[in-house]
């Protein structure tokens, strides 16, 4: 354990609280609804992190606080990587339906503006080799390509300015059975291909168990149980990890 | 991969076409001259004045092409000022929300409580009546808050899409996100919401000049032309009716074009 503990990290979150607000005018004032309630934990450089829930419990709101898309009133997120990126579930809204796919993956690199043409066709083509997308659908709309094939595209999109740390929400929920194994294999094998560390969210604790190393159990918004996974998996503490594990069988 | 184009979109495609080339013929030809006095008084349709001739003898047909014309060309700027004026509001509501938001969207709540005949009255009295392009600029200005608020919707639900988070975590400025990532999809609402604006438009001259506050003589819009007609339904009941079937031919075929575009989006949708 102390091993692992020595390792880098690449995402402290420190005693975070945050939620929502209604009513009020123009976002001021107004009910304060807090969703997550003082959240600690870290992400270690190369780790495939899980973090398992029920729906509702605050998992993508945790996901917006780490990316900075909704300030906690509590605590601190600390980055040790520069820009994480995020992969959503909805394959269908995380792509721009005006646009081709090798658009979509090549629009990062002219908001980075650091590559000329030439540099970023090249770059564009090794990542979508690497997220296997076929050739022919490079030059496809969304709507026309399938779920599976979306994915890949969002997830080249992600990666394709060389982030370090991922964030994965629920990224194969909307998938079928077959493709979800690919894209899981496809997350591995990039994960040790280009030396990432995923945050990967899911309430699939079946999903979790084959892909992460590590897992957080979250309930209405406070973390109740952490450790490996086959600390979690095999002799879990909590009631509520126990009632998860239960109805995934 | 284009597919095939429906039948509301060809149909009006056709029948707008044919007006715009006929229209655009008219600016430069017409069989006589539109002002010209001297074709003798109320004359039926005929071969030689295919619309007839009305109470001062000139040719209903030259009329009526110079007419469009004038209609068409006041209805474009008047869509044109609303839909740039209305996108860029909705844009920038839609987008950033806020104080800005809240007020504008009052703003434009104040704008629509008032019947959009009397606000034109009020912006004509104020501007000057008698000038095509006071007429264009009140129709203009009452058009903006329709176009705000569509526009403002389609930018508020494009701004929580992911792509656009994505977009925004890549670094995107808002303006890169609003013209490249956002307008392209906001588009597809606005195109329709163009074509029923500008039959609005027509119909709106078109009741201006009705009511004596739109061009004035020599411009000739159909409207205007339609309430001269007005004074001589028995005499030469031919001069309303063309006029009213123009207006109608130009509405019904740019209307179906509006019904087209929205097939169009509800199949990809």
């Amino acid at each position: 354990m102390s091993q692992q503990e020595d390792k880098k990290l690449v995402l402290e979150v420190k005693n975070v609280s945050a939620g929502y607000r209604d009513g009020g005018f123009a976002g001021h004032g107004g009910t304060y609804h807090e969703v997550l309630h003082d959240v600690s934990f870290n992400v270690r450089h190369g780790e495939i992190l899980g973090l398992v829930g029920e729906s509702g419990t605050g998992k993508s709101t945790l996901a917006r606080v780490i990316l900075g898309l909704l300030k906690p009133e509590q605590g601190e997120v600390i980055h040790y990587t520069p820009r994480p990126q995020i992969i959503f579930q909805d394959p269908y809204s995380s792509l721009n339906p005006t646009y081709s796919a090798w658009w979509s993956v090549e629009e990062p690199l002219r908001i980075f503006g650091k590559y000329d043409e030439k540099e970023r066709k090249r770059r564009v083509g090794d990542m979508l080799r690497k997220v296997e997308l076929p050739e022919e659908c490079y030059e496809a709309k969304p709507e026309e390509l399938s779920g599976g094939q979306r994915q890949r595209v969002s997830i080249a999109a992600a990666l394709i300015r060389r982030p370090r740390f991922i964030i994965a929400d629920e990224p194969v929920s909307a998938l079928d059975v077959t493709i979800q194994a690919q894209i899981l294999k496809l997350l591995r094998s990039l994960r040790d291909e280009l030396d990432l560390s995923y945050l990967f969210i899911s309430h699939d604790l079946n999903v979790v168990y084959q892909l992460c190393d590590r897992v957080l159990v979250m309930k209405a918004g406070r973390i109740v149980e952490q450790g490996t996974i086959e600390e979690v998996y095999n002799h879990p503490k909590e009631d509520y990890t126990k009632r998860l594990l239960e109805a995934s069988k | 991969m284009k597919k095939k184009m429906n039948r509301y979109l060809v149909v009006g495609l056709i029948i707008t076409g044919i007006i715009l080339a006929i229209t655009l013929i008219g600016v430069f030809w017409t069989p006589y001259s539109p002002t010209a006095m001297k074709y003798g008084r109320f004359q039926p349709p005929s071969p030689s004045h295919i619309f007839g001739t009305d109470n001062f003898g000139r040719d209903i047909f030259s009329r009526v092409l110079k007419g469009t014309g004038t209609t068409l060309s006041i209805a474009l700027a008047t869509v044109a000022i609303g839909a740039v004026a209305g996108t860029t509001i909705g844009a920038v509501t839609g987008y950033f929300g806020g104080v800005i938001d809240e007020l504008l969207m009052r703003l434009n709540d104040v704008l629509t409580a008032f019947p959009s005949i009397l606000l034109a009255l009020l912006i004509i009295s104020l501007v000057g009546p008698g000038k095509k392009y006071n007429v264009v600029l009140a129709l203009g200005l009452i058009f903006i808050p329709s176009f705000a608020r569509v526009t403002r919707t389609a930018f508020a639900s494009l701004r929580d899409m992911n792509y656009i988070t994505s977009a925004r975590l890549m670094g995107a400025g808002s303006g890169r996100i609003l013209f490249v990532h956002m307008l392209p999809n906001v588009l597809r609402i606005l195109l329709p919401a163009i074509t029923i604006g500008f039959n609005n438009a027509v119909l709106a001259e078109a009741s201006m000049s009705f009511l004596g506050i739109g061009v004035t003589p020599p411009d000739a819009s159909l409207g205007y032309m339609l309430s001269e007609a007005q004074g001589m339904l028995k005499a030469g009941p031919w001069y309303a009716i063309f006029t009213g079937l123009s207006i109608i031919l130009l509405v019904f075929g740019v209307g179906l074009i509006g019904e087209g575009l929205q097939a169009e989006n509800r199949e990809v949708v």
